[in-house]
């Protein structure tokens, strides 16, 4: 049980009740273990989400079974099908939503890249515009698939995690590809109309295209 | 298309033939057809009323489907859109196609809502898609597209990629997070 | 309705409707499964009107349908109904072969038959089975799950992919099956009445989900005709009308199954239309297996429509030129210049494509009759007058697929 990042003083028997450990690697332990998933489901990819979550697959023994539907609960986004113009300000407000520490994972090719789905109005990779932390390739992945993906986070977790989430700090800028103004003719560019709304909120967060340098 | 001429609708179609060619406007109305389909081809401004009486009079009360096509650069096209509809009937089974077309600038055909209330949002879809109005329909709004998208996404001059809209977002960082 | 109750509560200054409220309900909310909203005018718990917007996951289907050729566009539809992806492939192709004039050879149509049966099973299992999870009952779906887990496997047998399998090919398959396959779906079928005895003792005599079903919802056949409803959702407010029957294609002709229908037009009818079903289905694959002919599964590969085997390809000159006229860019198919809308009775009701061929291997237009985008447009019809928690109850019954809502 050494690897996994459980606190080095839990092996030793823990006398009178004490415990010595780190404080970050004590706080990593704690959260590694109960992952709280938010099923962000929203395509076929969500079909296979559920199926890991019934009895075959069993996502329970990987301490993340709850499943909670409010974001405010939860601290790991899983992102499950492809996200469109109109889907995508939902996300990132639920993303917001979500209380610090948290994490994210992508699964399936189309939130990762778009996949099969190049078109009009599929956003080519949810990296592009929020943090991810793990990728799960395959269309749709297998639910082993998902369920390695939940290990290798919980094991990112156990390596970097800080109890004040310093771990975050260093990242200012989303980790995905920049945007794609650059793969469009140039006559093209400067077309892209409108401030896609959420059609939850009136106002909308400033958009690539007004950002100077983007 | 295959040659209106050389076409005669099979016997079960016969009565709906003759009776859409009675209603104003129609008589001219070219019947063609292609595998099992049937299809009659209706002028828009006599659309509504050759729907109306094919369901009231006809028996065609199942709106199967409403759909269009953009025939910009098609072999031997005449008109820019194609709007058909898709009839059954729910006791004999008899499936007929109508069609009607419009044109730029300003593409419209009468709405059918009246007719069938399936209609729509099969007709929102269309006008979302395609920029087709449907005239007399009471909520004629975007239905999959955001409402400030601008253009018509299925017609032929809009690129499969689109023109950016897709990557004009805000991205957010861990810190903003 | 609904008005009538809310007189009753009206604040007696006569203010009116004070006590009306707006409650948004998803995109993002598990009774939507998916991604669709719902925009609720509430007085107290009822609903005086439900305003649907969708859009959530509108990805473009149908213009990638105008760029992909006939074969290529198949893992694209796949993905339209994921619940029941095989279905939609049959769909698709049939209204190719409708296009191109290809008759099926009969072990390919039976092998379809026996595919779409299967997918009918594996979406009305996920449509119960997650109308009972948002009504509280999660065994049900647990047991629904696990007998869907094995039509994934025998999915994967014979495709490689537990679904998504792009199965179906321009006049034939991808590949034959075999005879573990066989035996696959026969200890399936074996297995299956038990289990569906088993959701059926949970729900159908359970109080909780049958007072919550029971006159949600209605429908009544008018109104289902009016508003094009098909498939289960017709036939449960008494629509006699099933295209396996009324126009039948593939092998239907020739197997002996009943079409399940209700009277009542409301939720719980939907839920006992679609168990009911499955039986048939059952029945229907326990005989096209049993009947399965022997011989190809791909028609006349002489006519240049189909793609050659894969031996052929490697040992024969004739075929290596066959196989690669049917890949090459400007080779292909050459379809008449024409239009045909044809349809088969997908899982969810009618689902129908509407091809516009201007003599390209690509469709110029690939419309879709998508089931659950009609269905959908019921719900406001459907929900007024009821209480908030009825949503769930309705949109269940409905079996909503986001993907093919939007495409
Ligand atoms: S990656 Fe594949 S399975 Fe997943 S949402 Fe995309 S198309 Fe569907």
């Amino acid at each position: 049980m050494a690897e996994g990042g459980i606190p080095v003083a839990i092996e030793r028997e823990p006398r009178d009740g004490f415990i010595v450990a780190k404080l970050d690697e004590l706080a990593s332990w704690c959260r590694k273990n109960s992952l709280w998933p938010m099923p962000f489901a929203t395509a076929c990819c969500g079909i296979e989400l559920m199926a890991t979550g019934a009895s075959k697959h069993d996502i329970a023994r990987f301490g993340a079974e709850a499943f909670r539907f409010s974001p405010r609960q939860c601290d790991l986004l899983i992102v499950a099908g492809r996200v469109v113009m109109k889907m995508l300000p939902v996300m990132q407000r639920i993303w917001l939503q979500m209380p610090e520490p948290k994490w994210c994972i992508s699964m399936g090719a189309c939130a990762s890249s778009g996949g099969v789905f190049d078109t009009y109005a599929v956003v080519q990779g949810i990296d592009r515009f929020l943090p991810v932390d793990v990728y799960v390739p395959g269309c749709p992945p297998r639910p082993e698939q998902l369920l390695q993906a939940v290990m290798d986070l919980q094991d990112k977790v156990a390596r970097t995690g800080t109890i004040l989430g310093r771990e975050f700090q260093g990242r200012e800028s989303p980790e995905g590809p920049r945007s794609l103004r650059g793969e469009l003719d140039p006559s093209r560019q400067i077309v892209a109309p409108g401030n896609f709304r959420s059609s939850t909120r009136a106002w909308s967060l400033p958009t690539v295209a007004g950002r100077p340098g983007a | 298309m295959s040659t209106p001429e050389a076409y005669t609708p099979p016997e079960s179609h016969a009565a709906i033939v003759a009776l859409a060619k009675s209603v104003a406007g129609c008589d001219s109305l070219i019947v063609s057809g292609f595998r099992d389909n049937v299809r009659l081809e209706v002028p828009p401004a006599a659309s509504l009323e050759a729907l109306r009486k094919l369901r009231s009079h006809a028996g065609l009360d199942l709106l199967v489907d409403l759909s269009a096509a953009d025939y910009l650069n098609y072999p031997n096209a005449v008109h820019r859109y194609g709007i058909w509809y898709v009839l059954e009937s729910v006791e004999t089974g008899i499936r007929l196609v109508v069609k009607t077309w419009a044109d730029d600038p300003d593409p419209r055909v009468d709405s059918v809502f009246d007719v069938w209330r399936g209609a729509d949002w099969m007709e929102r879809e269309v006008f979302d898609l395609f920029g087709i109005v449907f005239e007399g329909h009471p909520d004629l709004r975007r239905i999959l597209m955001p409402d400030e998208f601008s253009s018509h996404p299925l017609r032929k001059d809009y690129p499969l990629r689109g023109d950016g809209e897709r990557h004009n977002f805000h991205a957010l960082s861990r810190e903003e997070s | 309705m609904g008005l009538t109750l809310a007189d009753a509560i009206a604040p007696p200054d006569g203010s009116g409707h004070e006590c009306q409220w707006t409650l948004n309900f998803g995109p993002q909310h598990p009774a939507t499964h998916t991604t669709l909203r719902l925009v609720l005018n509430l007085d107290g718990e009822v609903i005086l009107k439900a305003t649907p917007d969708i859009g959530f996951l509108h990805s473009g289907f149908e213009k990638l349908g105008e760029h992909l050729d006939f074969n290529q566009y198949v893992t694209i539809v796949d993905r339209m109904n994921y619940v029941s992806p095989v279905a939609n492939e049959i769909a698709w192709h049939h209204s190719v072969e409708t296009l191109l004039d290809i008759k099926l050879t009969p072990r390919c149509q039976m092998i379809r038959v026996i595919f779409a049966e299967l997918m009918r099973i594996h979406d009305h299992l996920l449509a119960c089975g997650a109308a009972a999870l948002d009504l509280g009952a999660f065994t049900a779906f647990l047991y629904a799950f696990n007998q869907r887990e094995l039509i994934n496997d025998i999915n994967e047998w014979a495709t490689g992919q537990r679904f998504h399998p792009s199965y179906t090919r321009v006049g034939g398959l991808q590949r034959d099956v075999d005879d573990d396959w066989i035996g696959r779906v026969r200890s399936f079928l074996k297995g299956f009445p038990a289990a569906h005895a088993d959701i059926c003792r949970l729900l159908n005599r359970n109080r909780i989900f049958i007072d919550r079903c029971k006159g949600i919802g209605v429908l009544t056949r008018e109104e289902a005709i009016n508003r094009s409803a098909t498939g289960p959702v017709a036939r449960a407010s008494g629509v006699v009308r099933d295209l396996r029957k009324n126009r039948p294609y593939l092998a239907y002709e020739a197997i002996d199954f009943d079409v399940v229908c209700s009277q009542d037009g409301d939720c719980l009818a939907r839920y006992l239309v679609r168990m009911e079903e499955m039986l048939e289905s059952h029945k229907i694959i326990a005989w096209a297996i049993e009947n399965l002919p022997s011989g190809p599964v791909n028609s006349n590969v002489d006519d240049r429509m189909v793609l050659p085997n894969q031996l052929s390809v490697y040992r024969s000159i004739e075929g290596l030129i066959h196989h690669f006229e049917l890949n090459m860019t400007n080779r292909k198919w050459q379809p008449p210049v024409d239009e045909v809308y044809a349809s088969t009775e997908s899982p969810n009701g009618e689902l129908g494509f509407y091809i516009v061929s201007n003599g390209a291997p690509e469709a110029w237009r690939a419309r879709t009759r998508p089931p659950s985008f009609i269905h959908f447009s019921l719900f406001p019809h459907l929900a007024e007058g009821h209480t908030v928690s009825d949503v769930a109850a309705i949109l269940g019954s409905l079996n909503i697929i986001a993907a093919e809502l939007d495409r």
